[in-house]
């Protein structure tokens, strides 16, 4: 294990597409392969220059690699190539998250700054629930009795204040030795301005223990707020041995079968890592299935041309969702991991690195629906899984689902779920609902059906707003992409909900992350904290910093994808003087003071309403993001003909735009046309349904894509 | 759509509504206590002003106090004289939420009419007087008062406001761009309430107020049927400032309310430690709901039933002008108060006394006499820190975990970067949770001192250090507060004091208390707790009987 000699910022890179033919890397060609590892299924898509196959086959949780190779070996042999022939395998796996909600990682130790040994067991001090007496604190990663300290302190400046003597660091070396740890996390106090003290205790480590693997926090997240920072550091520390050998282990199987294309992995922040990159920070591993699934909304956004995009995935027990800006996924900096207590903030665990910033909101198909104290219908987060499922399943599920819901709706056709594996009951649904919130509410079953309905799209619709507020975004702007299982069934309530007129529901939502894993556009962002206040700002320090980044954004890009014509957006990280969090500025070609001050003004007013006057501005930091123009992708076709509806195919549909049930066309997936037909409507396929209400007219767009646009009232 | 279902909805969007104005106060304000610690609340009102929804944030201490304000705003101001684009400011003690140090914002919504109101509070850095601390005698050393007025008037800035603040306080940039703050949040409120009652054809809230009101009063009502009808009462001593002051509660649940009555109370305190009215509502009414009912929202119909009664001039009802800064200090024991009482009443429900009062100090900051460089500066530094919580009838206590408050504490690094302050320890203290069947969670160990160059006065805001927190049915008590200098000497819970040059202050944060008696805790919980240190060898062979 390499544990040295890195560079503080790890390179990361994201894959060109496949494009046609001018593809430097893949070739028309070559097949590439996508692999998502979730909870229940392996995702395994290949893709040869213009088709596209694709498999779930069953997670193996001993050993992942088992169902990755026999879904490589199943659509190998579909597509009629040989493992050899396949070019690139890009991966993204939840088994880092796993690790860390249940807890399986490596025998880890901390070391710490004296004085500062509990600081991932005292959090924020706080409570993540204020009226709960009987409140249970997440565990620390890593218990007291491992947390070692060394005597050393840096400043907030990065100056030392206390140097480690070598006798301290030569016991430290001793205590990891005699406690056999195999990870120790490294995370000192300021280490963000000043590496030096971790450099010099991992310099130790490595000397007398060459196979101890080590994380330090100045690598792992150089950012300012050492609970984050160091809960980050502890958490790819306690995932990294098992994560370096699962990848070991993959690699070796892979080439077993004669797959020795180059493997990338995709992390959280939607761009693509080499193997070493990812074993050395795989806690940069984490969430990178619904990042896949972002990369997908993202793709498809840049194949019909959109710039803004909200994409709403919502699958049995959670719901995602996303902005997707200029075609590129809205990123945060921190995260949390593991929620222990019903998806509250503040009960997980804090992961500061780059992440494609997602809300997650525990509502999806088996989301169970109940009444409160107040009279109020209460959906989710628990969920009846697939065992016992809804209470339509006829599995022994007694409480209502959203899918219940949705049945007694006339959304779900009983007898053709699931391609008609599963039949539904729809007496068992309206039971259910009966005993749960109609009786107790005195509604009737469709109306009991209809609030369950309503409140969980009231929820989703409160989180893409709180989320939308939180990034100054005006959502009646905004098309949304919809993907997931139950996303179809609701998205266009939702989009009334949010004033949003436009819905596309593209073709192959079901691998939706395998395919965006295939979809990563060619971009690098480099960023610099380099502080600056603009009462003595210099434009020629800026000018040399952006160019700096530049160079090196593009770089990247360019070894990615030569010739490709390169584009380049710039940033300021600013805030008043004094404020705690600061906001990007998008920076034009004018770099003179007032233009910085103009455009962070104007950007604190998209976001907050009003301006400070008379407060100094501040530069934190800067970043260059370089991005190679996408080129057009491959999809799905559809008729050039109008719709083929059977106009005798209807269903009774609850409408909530309209407050009522009306009779609605049934048109199967393949049979919708290029012209418009207004709704209502719903558009079966095998896994799932799209509702198309009153006020909406659907079509599809070359690529197979179902387009929802809302029709202005006559 | 049928009116259930439709209100609903709209009872969900208010709560989401003050979610969204706390979370834009807290991204554009400046104080740490404000933007990393949550100290703060936000509201949304009727045009009655009573409170139809609150943003659960860090301060259970606002939330009746908030409830309440918005009628003053409408008695002072007169609501006949609001117009759109008004914006009023307090932050009177007895109008506000009970100190110098919060300000409130309100903002009035306008439709065709008035419609409503958004309010939000937070805590500023300083607000000048003395600066935070205990040692004002009234509450005009406390700082800057400022009374119910405009801060804008149709869209514009009071600008004489904002330069009578600007001249009155330590950091001006911080404390005028926390007000900013505070009417951006209320704007984006106010945004968004207007775009739900577009989406629903609202002309006024009248009738979403009487749906959450119906409902809401009856869950809390129903909670409170289902209570034995008692009597209960408790009391609890605490260190005070110079004499230690009994806190006593008694507790009456009626068929329709839950009456807590502080008669025989001790009386004003000549130092900054009393508490207003509102305040002490609204720490009383936080334990009673916690305990009764945790689910049901704040709103004014869930908090109508919950009375509490205290003789003006006494500590927990103290009338202007007294000294109030750190009304907080004795507001946070009221929990502990109350539940000793309720445990009367309601056995195995409650925790054991835990810390109560966030463990917070202001350190301020000046460069040493003699020293000459141009760059030096004066900072104050504020920092929230919690000792433990009591133990539960079937759980440990928390360690270094606030209740009954729930900001969170600055990250170390981000206080350092505020001033030049170096927090040379911040970690759990050992054998400071009390001995039970449950142990009570720790407190914590601290050193603070100043950056080469510069010197320190330190106020103090501590309690426990003569009246730990007690155990319950049997446990023991945590560990007492300590604060000393480097070298030993002892300091004094509260007030505000010198550090020599070079010397640090060292804290020793105070523990829960236990819950049931050691005896009871299985051999397995001891080894766990001396396996990570929560607990000393000698201290399981003193308290527990425990040899390895």
């Amino acid at each position: 294990m390499r544990n040295s000699g890195l560079p503080v910022c790890p390179a990361e890179f994201n894959l060109c597409h496949n494009g046609k033919g001018k593809d430097p890397i893949v070739s028309d060609q070559t097949a590439r392969i996508g692999v998502d590892i979730g909870g229940t299924f392996t995702d395994v898509v290949l893709e040869t220059g213009a088709a596209r196959v694709s498999t779930k086959v069953l997670t193996t949780y001993d050993a992942p690699e088992r169902a990755i190779l026999a879904g490589i070996a199943e659509i190998c042999d579909q597509a009629g190539i040989a493992p050899g022939e396949v070019g690139q395998i890009i991966h993204g796996t939840t088994l880092a998250t796993n690790a860390l909600i249940e807890r399986r990682g490596a025998h880890t130790a901390l070391i710490t700054t004296e004085g500062f040994r509990d600081v991932i067991e005292m959090r924020t001090e706080s409570r993540f629930e204020q009226y709960d007496l009987n409140l249970k604190l997440p565990d620390p990663l890593i218990p007291r009795n491992h947390r070692h300290v060394l005597d050393e302190r840096m400043d907030a400046e990065g100056r030392v204040l206390r140097a480690p003597s070598p006798e301290a660091i030569a016991g430290l070396v001793e205590t990891i030795r005699a406690g056999e740890y195999e990870s120790v996390a490294i995370g000192f106090l300021h280490a963000y301005a000043n590496p030096a003290h971790e450099q010099a205790m991992r310099a130790a480590l490595t000397a007398a223990l060459p196979d101890l693997s080590i994380s330090i926090s100045s690598e792992v997240s150089p950012q300012m707020r050492e609970y984050e920072r160091f809960n980050t550091t502890c958490a790819n520390a306690y995932v990294k041995p098992q994560m370096a050998a699962y990848l070991g282990r993959l690699t070796e199987r892979l080439a077993e079968i004669g797959a020795v294309a180059p493997v990338f992995l995709m992390h959280s922040g939607g761009g693509i890592i080499d193997l070493d990159t990812a074993a050395e920070f795989p806690v940069r591993l984490v969430e990178s299935g619904p990042a896949g699934g972002a990369i997908f909304a993202a793709d498809l956004a840049a194949r019909h041309g959109l710039d803004k995009v909200l994409s709403f995935d919502m699958g049995g027990t959670t719901a995602k969702i996303c902005l997707i800006k200029g075609q590129a996924p809205k990123t945060a900096r921190v995260f949390e991991v593991a929620r222990s207590y019903r998806f509250k903030k503040g009960s997980g665990m804090p992961i500061s690195i780059p992440v494609i910033d997602m809300v997650e909101i525990g509502a999806g198909g088996g989301s169970l629906a109940g009444v409160d104290a107040m009279r109020q219908i209460r959906v989710g987060p628990e969920s009846a899984s697939s065992e016992p499922g809804p209470a339509c399943y006829g599995r022994g599920g007694t409480r209502p689902a959203v899918t219940d819901a949705d049945l007694v709706l006339g959304r779900i056709d009983p007898g053709n779920f699931a391609g008609g594996r599963i039949v539904l009951s729809t007496e068992a649904a309206g039971e259910a609902l009966e005993a749960h919130v109609a009786g107790p509410l005195e509604l009737d079953r469709l109306q009991a059906a209809h609030g369950v309905s309503e409140m969980v799209d009231e929820t989703m619709a409160n989180a893409a707003r709180v989320h939308a507020v939180e990034n100054g975004e005006d959502l009646a702007e905004y098309t949304m992409i919809a993907f997931g299982g139950a996303a179809p069934l609701h998205a266009a309530r939702l989009c009334q909900k949010l004033g949003i007129g436009r819905l596309l529901v593209p073709s192959g939502a079901g691998v939706g992350s395998a395919i965006g894993f295939l979809r990563a556009p060619a971009s690098f962002e480099a960023t610099q904290s380099t502080y600056m206040r603009l009462g003595t700002y210099s434009q020629s320090a800026a000018v040399e910093v952006l160019e700096r980044l530049g160079a090196e954004a593009r770089g990247f890009v360019a070894r990615c994808a030569p010739g490709a014509e390169i584009g380049e957006s710039r940033r300021a990280f600013m805030r008043y003087v004094g404020q705690g969090w600061e906001i990007p500025v998008e920076l034009g070609p004018d770099l003179s003071p007032d233009a910085l001050r103009s455009g962070f003004e104007a950007a604190y007013a998209v976001l907050f309403g009003r301006v400070v006057e008379g407060l100094e501005i501040e530069i934190a930091s800067w970043s260059v993001n370089a991005i190679a123009a996408t080129p057009p992708g491959i999809g799905e076709t559809s008729p050039e003909q109008d719709t083929a509806a059977d106009e005798h195919l209807t269903r009774e549909i609850f409408d909530p735009g309209i407050g009522r049930k009306t009779s609605a066309r049934v048109i199967a997936r393949g049979a919708v046309g290029r012209a418009p037909l207004s709704g209502p409507a719903v558009v079966v396929e095998r896994e799932t349904a799209t509702v198309t209400p009153t006020s909406f007219a659907i079509h599809a767009a070359q690529d197979g894509t179902l387009i929802l646009t809302r029709e202005e009232p006559a | 759509m049928t009116d259930t279902v439709a209100h609903q909805v709209m009872w969900n969007r208010l709560i989401s509504i003050v979610e969204e104005q706390a979370q834009a106060l807290v991204r554009t304000a400046f104080s740490t206590s404000v933007r990393e610690a949550g100290d703060l609340s936000a509201g949304v009102y009727d045009s009655e002003g009573r409170m139809l929804a609150q943003a659960v944030t860090g301060t259970p201490g606002h939330v009746n106090a908030m409830a309440e304000s918005v009628g003053h705003f409408m008695r002072e101001i007169g609501v006949a004289r609001m117009s759109p684009g008004d914006v009023y400011i307090t932050n009177d003690p007895w109008w506000g939420t009970g100190h110098l140090h919060d300000i409130t914002v309100v903002t009035p919504v306008f439709r065709d009419k008035l419609v409503g109101f958004f309010a939000c509070t937070a805590h500023v850095v300083d607000i000048g007087g003395r600066g935070f601390g205990a040692d004002g005698n009234s509450v005009y050393e406390e700082g800057l008062r400022i009374p119910i007025m405009h801060f804008a008037r149709e869209g514009e800035v009071n600008r004489d406001l904002v330069g009578i603040v600007r001249a009155n306080v330590r950091e001006a940039v911080q404390v005028v761009g926390d007000i900013h703050a505070l009417a951006t949040c209320n704007e984006v409120g106010l945004r968004r309430l207007t775009a739900m009652m577009e989406e629903f054809a609202l002309s006024d809230l009248s009738a979403i107020a009487g749906f959450i009101f119906e409902n809401s009063r009856r869950a809390t009502l129903e909670r409170i049927a289902a209570l034995p009808r008692r009597t209960a009462a408790n009391e609890m001593v605490i260190d005070g400032f110079a004499t230690p002051i009994r806190l006593a509660v008694t507790l009456q649940i009626e068929e329709e309310r839950i009456l807590a009555d502080y008669a025989s109370t001790s009386g004003t305190d000549p130092k900054g430690i009393n508490v207003p009215l509102v305040y002490t509502q609204a720490y009383t009414c936080y334990a009673l709901k916690c305990a009764v009912a945790p689910e049901i929202p704040n709103n004014w119909a869930s908090l109508a039933p919950f009375e509490v009664m205290a003789p003006p001039g006494s500590i927990v009802n103290a009338l202007d002008p007294a000294p109030v800064a750190l009304r907080h200090v004795i507001g946070h024991m009221l929990p502990d108060t109350v539940l000793g009482a309720l445990h009367e009443i309601l056995p195995d429900r409650v925790p054991a006394e835990g810390a109560g009062a966030l463990c917070n100090f202001q350190i301020s900051l000046r460069p040493v006499e003699g020293a000459n460089d141009p760059g030096a500066r004066r900072a104050e530094v504020l920092m929230f820190n919690c000792g433990g919580s009591g133990a539960r009838p079937g759980l440990d206590g928390m360690s270094a975990t606030a209740f009954p408050s729930g900001v969170m504490t600055m990250p170390v690094e981000a206080v350092e970067q505020t001033g030049p302050v170096i927090i040379w320890q911040k970690e759990l203290r050992p054998d400071s949770g009390g001995a039970g069947t449950h142990r009570g969670g720790l407190g914590q160990n601290m050193q603070i001192g100043a950056a080469d160059g510069y010197r320190f006065d330190f106020s103090a805001m501590f309690d426990r250090v003569h009246h730990p927190a007690r155990g319950r049915e049997g446990g023991q008590p945590g560990g007492a507060t300590r604060f000393t200098l480097s070298d030993g000497t002892e300091m004094q819970g509260k007030g505000r004091q010198a550090i020599p040059p070079g010397a640090r202050a060292v804290l020793a944060l105070p523990g829960g208390g236990g819950y049931g008696p050691p005896g009871e805790r299985t051999p397995e919980q001891i080894r766990r707790d001396l396996d990570l240190g929560y607990v000393s060898a000698e201290a399981a062979r003193r308290d527990y009987g425990y040899e390895e």
